[in-house]
């Protein structure tokens, strides 16, 4: 089944197309990767999903429901969530209720800040935050950071998480662990829209992958057909 | 926060010590001098502004500096209605009046960031001061209004209850789900509203809130200043002084703003009244920068980075004796 559906997206910034009629769907429990080269507008449709943007023209669905237009809060509550390229926590707020924020104010139903203090502790522990929990986010490493923003979208019970480029910035090990975390996450049921570089990741867990290149999609398959496709190639070798 | 478990020694801090505090100031009209009642007046009025400043301001870094625009609406209240009906009503309807202004002008103006809406909230002051002149002056054929005189201890137990509800709604924001949704959206806005935060909202409906209070002081201090005119209602002055009176006494801790607005009118009044009169402006703005440069989280910070000390030092020399046995 279709969670996600996109229909002929497109957004200019001024003259310039950065996301031009892209049709595009995401079925409920996979994980879906999007790649391309820097600057071919991965990250303008994630914000255009999540409502930062609103498309100039074009439909997105989340579960059959139209969502372009949305304010950003309201997209959450619905049960969509996203991490940043560029980490964006509250770094004077504990860790935890950096967490926190996201199961008092983004869940469907509200919970009590007892409730949601329990369940920000638990998110912790299972995107592998291991140092204390009240420790002022701001301090923390990248990896931790990273680890933080995935637990708060997590916080929001999400059916759905975007993550923009999870991977980036980070060790080979830490690599392997965001590879982990992101299977995990697709176990407990929640589907996983992802943009990533690090291509040994996404070839490895995604199990299909859309290609953009100058805010137009030239590709779409399994990885196998992605790695196989001349014209992603191309993009990424030259000719 | 709310999500601690309730610890008795603390809420004896937190309620306590406060509660004690404020009925020793109660007492003041019965032991001290008019002169000391009328001083206390003003440094609760500053308090007031210091503080509602700080709960919008000081969480989201929004630099709000409408407030004189709040009191004048306060002041204007008390110049209207303050012969018609008991006073606590004007209040009640200055506090009123301002959440609505403040409300209108926040869905406004809270889409703009940074500098822009610090200068447009500097705009509404002077827009409301030319507006009402030129409405009194063409229209009434007045230049200022006459105000009903209230007794110099009406006035100070007015604003000591004002004082009170100001600190309580101030702390119950702070201590709630809506004060880490405030400081969220003062660290990262754009995540904030991805996380849920319904964040035009919450700002509107804080920066109103702030504006109740400013507008209900205007109410009281109109009735002690008994001629006001739109000069007087709409000073800058009461924009600028609580926003340097909570940076000076730190923001990190609500008494923060509390010991800031009275030292800073404190040393204001020696300053003015004293024989360095001349040299006012000279020392006030060295006190500033140096409290800016020394200080950066304010007295509060300095305070709270003392008591830090302390604690280590007792806690290592328990460790020590612990070790000993």
């Amino acid at each position: 089944m279709r969670i996600l559906e996109g229909e002929k997206v497109t957004k200019y910034f001024g003259g310039l197309a950065a996301v031009s009629n892209v049709d595009f769907h995401v079925d409920e429990g996979e994980i879906f990767g999007l790649i391309g080269p820097n600057g071919a507008g991965k990250t303008t449709l994630f914000n255009l999903i999540s409502g930062a943007f609103t498309p100039k023209s074009g439909i997105i669905k989340f579960k059959d429901k139209k969502i372009s237009g949305l304010s950003p809060y309201k997209i959450c509550r619905m049960g969509m969530a996203r991490t940043f390229q560029e980490v964006k926590i509250f770094p004077a707020v504990p860790a935890i209720e950096n967490v926190a924020l996201g199961a008092l104010f983004g869940t469907p139903k509200p919970m009590s800040p007892a409730k949601a203090t329990k369940e920000a502790g638990e998110l912790l522990d299972f995107v592998g935050f291991s140092v204390p929990k009240t420790i002022p986010a701001g301090g923390l490493t990248m990896a931790n950071q990273k680890r933080v923003e995935v637990a708060r979208a997590l916080a929001t019970q999400a059916d759905m998480v975007l993550l923009d480029e999870l991977m980036a910035g980070l060790t080979p090990t830490e690599t392997a662990e965001a590879m982990e975390l992101v299977s995990k996450i697709r176990d407990r049921g929640i589907t996983v829209f992802m943009i990533e570089h690090v291509m040994k990741a996404i070839m490895g867990i995604c199990d299909r992958i859309m290609v953009l290149h100058h805010g137009v999609k030239i590709a779409e398959g399994t990885p196998k057909e992605i790695a196989a496709s001349k014209k992603v190639i191309e993009i990424y070798l030259g000719e | 926060m709310v999500f601690s478990k309730i610890n008795w020694k603390k809420v004896a801090i937190t309620w306590g010590i406060p509660l004690v505090a404020v009925i020793l100031v109660g007492f003041l009209p019965q032991y001290g001098s008019a002169y000391w009642v009328t001083r206390v007046s003003y440094f609760l009025m500053y308090i007031i502004l210091a503080v509602a400043w700080t709960i919008f301001s000081g969480t989201t870094g929004y630099i709000s500096l409408a407030s004189a625009a709040f009191f004048g609406v306060g002041i204007y209240a008390a110049a209207l209605l303050g012969e018609s009906m008991p006073l606590i009503f004007v209040v009640l309807i200055g506090g009123a009046a301002s959440f609505v202004l403040a409300f209108i002008f926040g869905a406004i103006t809270l889409r703009l960031r940074g500098i822009y809406f610090a200068m447009f909230t500097f705009g509404l002051v002077l827009l409301f001061k030319e507006l009402i002149y030129y409405y009194e002056i063409n229209i009434e054929g007045l230049r200022g209004r006459f105000v009903v005189l209230q007794s110099n201890e009406t006035i100070f137990y007015y604003l000591l209850g004002i004082f009170v509800v100001t600190m309580i709604v101030a702390y119950l924001i702070r201590r709630s789900k809506f004060g880490l949704a405030l400081q969220s959206i003062g660290q990262n806005e754009e995540a904030a509203a991805h996380t849920g935060v319904n964040v035009t909202m919450v700002k509107i409906l804080t920066f109103a809130i702030s504006a109740i209070f400013m507008g209900a002081a205007g109410v009281i201090m109109a009735t002690k200043w008994t001629y006001v005119d739109p000069g007087v209602a709409f000073n800058l002055m009461i924009s600028f002084t609580p926003v340097l009176m909570a940076i000076f006494g730190g923001m990190g801790n609500i008494y923060g703003p509390v010991i800031g607005a009275v030292l800073f009118a404190y040393i204001q009044e020696v300053l003015t009244t004293g024989e360095l009169q001349k040299y006012y402006m000279l020392i006030f703005g060295a006190v500033l920068i140096g409290a800016i440069v020394f200080m950066p989280n304010g007295l509060i910070g300095v305070i709270q980075k003392l008591v830090g000390l302390v604690r280590k030092w007792r806690k290592g020399g328990s460790v020590a004796q612990n070790a000993n046995t």
